[in-house]
């Protein structure tokens, strides 16, 4: 297994965009905040995209409300010459902002109050995902325009699965492109010329029983949103994909989270595979939490010694030993674990990040997990 | 007091928590304490993870009931795992006669766009499957039958448990009416909504939040039962999993008790054989005093779960990783903890 050395990375001016991904509670908003300090503090101009920070964390941010638009953050040591901005995805204001730059008002309008679009902007499986993607674009746009930022970390929705946040975007896409929407919405999009006759009648009866179903306001809202969104993107599959594109950049880099847990460490492994099947730059892998054993004596030994020890009243010698035993114990698992997956994965990079005590809640706390992720 | 800490007689236990607290395992371990003798409970998925059949180490789960395993006192364990677009299919069948057009609809994409466009017209289907089964009666065992409870008759499952999305979701797969207000006035899905809601919040429901002694678990918890309080759902225990093991904690209390001297821990190491180094008597120091804060930690976190007012429930970490005897093992520990029938 090789060291992941996330230092260079960070201080190399071709990296452009980080992404921090991984199953739900391994630490990713932790691991991007930390990387996005680090790199300020060492001479870049970056900003972080959060998902849903922990509050502590977010404070330590100086994120107060979920707020768009990317803030300085206090506290930073600008000595280098570096910048740190902060911000937190909202999804359902992304998503309005989106219509409101892409249609002419009176379409945006008509869009923004559709029961269709107000469900599917604030509670669709995947539009934070897609959102998430969406804003990193615009950032990477404005970087660019602007010549504001030269990183940007991203933090990734806390999904069930780490692959929802490569597939949701185009699973979005694709279902509003779908056959059945595009059928369903067709006499609109012909402008009333098309009859229902025109679309057989499997057509009809799916029309008909879905209408009884869910009410035919519901099916009319569908339609209408789904014309109006396709005169404003020309089909979402496509925008989705050119949003895919991005991730393949060859300025970005994509970081895996997990700790050593069987669960995280799948998951980690899966994400891995279809990074290498999508062609999309991975750094490697940072395991977060891992447990280390403090002294060099075994388990077994400390155990025995705890017994002998306990038998001539020494009881608080023995519970200490017994305390390292158990750590010792879990460190073993631990390293068991990381080894199984170093020999799935031989050319994944990886660095480890120890057991930490509290939360992080504050700069200081969030640069030593910056030093301990820094450091191979 | 109740075990579930409500004056009611619970038949559906949902079982939610955040991400990661282990809440899959909680749910089949509440399952099979719950099947006592005689009895048959019903375990629920409804994500399509296939967790259940990870934990229990069985075939994955399909749309149709099975049995999965067996309960602490020979009861039976029942498993199902709920998917949107089939329960979907069901219930145009049996509402509409559709038959084999529902194959049609398949085809068509139709089921999928019902089920996803609106997200709570998904929650309402799966809704209504979990409400079908708990008030289904023995003489209507057929899966998918829709017969009622009749006066004396049994139900078909003496308790449901529901493997639920997590916390960061559940407030919105509970509030089944409450989204559809916009997209779903009248119709049959609105009538199916508004039952489901009149099931939830009787008292034949309560709602187990499951965390680990962790500070955002904890925090995490402590705000989803509080919100779910605020929409009048009934929270029964607070599930505290993965904690150290009591003899652990006791050799923490120990070394917490008195004070580690370096200078006397290398001899008493010396006096039974061990060679001790200037470091790893340093790392052992260290090891003793970060586990005692972890102690304290922990103990302001119990306290902060005790202090939500609900019968807490405590479940052990096992190192070796959960599987069908992990379960059995956790459902005896509910059962000592009071957990029955």
């Amino acid at each position: 297994m090789t060291d992941l050395d996330l230092g260079a990375l960070l201080d190399d001016s071709t990296t452009s965009v980080v992404v921090c991904c991984g199953a739900g509670g391994v630490g990713k908003t932790t691991t991007a905040a930390a990387l996005a300090l680090r790199a300020a503090e060492r001479g870049r101009r970056v900003v972080v995209l959060t998902i849903d920070p922990a509050r502590r964390l977010a404070q330590a941010l100086g994120l107060d409300e979920l707020d768009n638009t990317p803030r300085p953050v206090v506290g930073v040591d600008t000595s280098a010459g570096g910048s740190l901005d902060a911000m937190m995805l909202d999804m359902k204001r992304t998503f309005d902002e989106l219509v409101l730059t892409h249609a002419d008002p009176g379409t945006a309008q008509q869009i923004l109050d559709n029961s269709v679009y107000q469900a599917l902007s604030s509670s669709f499986a995947g539009t934070q995902e897609y959102m998430a993607m969406e804003r990193l674009g615009q950032l990477r746009a404005q970087a660019d325009a602007e010549d504001s930022w030269d990183l940007i970390v991203v933090d990734t929705p806390p999904s069930r699965s780490a692959l929802d946040f490569l597939d949701a975007p185009t699973r979005l896409g694709s279902f509003l492109d779908g056959r059945f929407i595009r059928l369903l919405t067709a006499p609109a999009r012909a402008g009333g010329r098309v009859g229902a006759r025109a679309l057989g009648v499997g057509m009809s009866v799916a029309a008909a029983t879905l209408g009884k179903l869910l009410g035919r306001q519901l099916l009319l809202d569908v339609s209408t949103f789904v014309a109006a969104m396709d005169t404003v993107f020309g089909g979402f599959r496509a925008r989705a994909d050119e949003t895919y594109r991005l991730l393949q950049d060859p300025g970005t880099r994509f970081v895996v989270v997990a700790t050593p847990e069987r669960d995280a460490l799948r998951e980690a492994g899966y994400f891995v595979q279809r990074l290498a099947r999508d062609r999309m730059p991975l750094a490697g892998l940072v395991l977060n939490r891992v447990a280390v054993s403090r002294a060099r004596i075994s388990a077994d030994r400390a155990r025995d010694a705890a017994e002998t020890l306990a038998e001539s009243g020494e009881r608080h010698t023995a519970a200490v030993l017994r305390v390292h035993a158990d750590r010792a114990e879990v460190a073993a698992r631990h390293r068991r674990l990381i080894r199984d997956t170093a020999a799935a994965h031989p050319r994944l990079a990886t660095v480890q990040v120890p057991l930490a005590g509290a939360d992080i809640a504050d700069l200081p706390a969030l640069r030593e997990v910056a030093e301990a992720l820094c450091t191979p | 007091m109740s075990w579930h800490g409500t004056d009611a007689e619970p038949r559906l236990h949902i079982v939610t928590g955040k991400g990661g607290t282990g809440k899959t395992t909680v749910a089949a371990a509440l399952a099979t304490a719950l099947a006592g003798e005689g009895r048959r409970v019903l375990l629920v998925e409804t994500e399509e993870r296939q967790g259940i059949s990870q934990v229990l180490d069985v075939a994955p789960l399909g749309t149709q009931e099975t049995e999965v395993s067996t309960g602490l006192d020979g009861g039976e364990v029942w498993g199902l795992s709920i998917v949107a677009g089939a329960a979907l299919v069901e219930y145009l069948r049996l509402f509409y006669r559709l038959g084999r057009a529902g194959d049609l609809l398949h085809r068509m994409g139709a089921i999928e766009f019902a089920t996803t466009i609106a997200p709570g017209v998904r929650d309402v289907l799966i809704g209504g499957k979990v409400y079908e089964s708990v008030r289904r009666t023995a003489s209507g065992r057929a899966p998918g039958s829709r017969r009622g409870r009749h006066l004396g008759e049994p139900p078909a499952y003496d308790a449901v448990v529901l493997d639920a999305p997590p916390t960061g979701r559940v407030g919105r797969f509970l509030d089944v009416t409450g989204q559809l207000a916009d997209l779903a006035r009248v119709g049959p899905i609105r009538n199916q909504a508004d039952a489901i809601r009149q099931l939830l919040h009787s008292g034949t429901t309560v709602v187990h939040l499951v965390t680990l002694l962790e500070q955002l678990p904890v925090q995490e918890t402590l705000d989803a039962a509080a919100e779910l309080e605020t929409d009048r759902l009934r929270i029964g225990t607070l599930v505290v999993n993965q904690t150290p093991d009591a003899s652990v904690r006791e050799d923490v209390e120990v070394v917490a008790a008195g004070e580690t001297d370096p200078a006397r821990l290398a001899e008493r190491l010396e006096s039974v054989g061990i060679r001790t180094s200037p470091a790893m008597i340093e790392g052992l120091v260290q090891t003793a005093a970060e586990a005692v804060t972890r102690r304290d930690l922990e103990a302001t976190l119990e306290d902060a779960v005790v202090g939500a007012g609900r019968p807490v429930l405590t479940l052990p970490h096992l190192p070796e990783g959960v599987g069908p005897d992990a379960v059995r093992r956790l459902a005896a520990e509910l059962a000592a903890q009071g957990v029955a029938p």
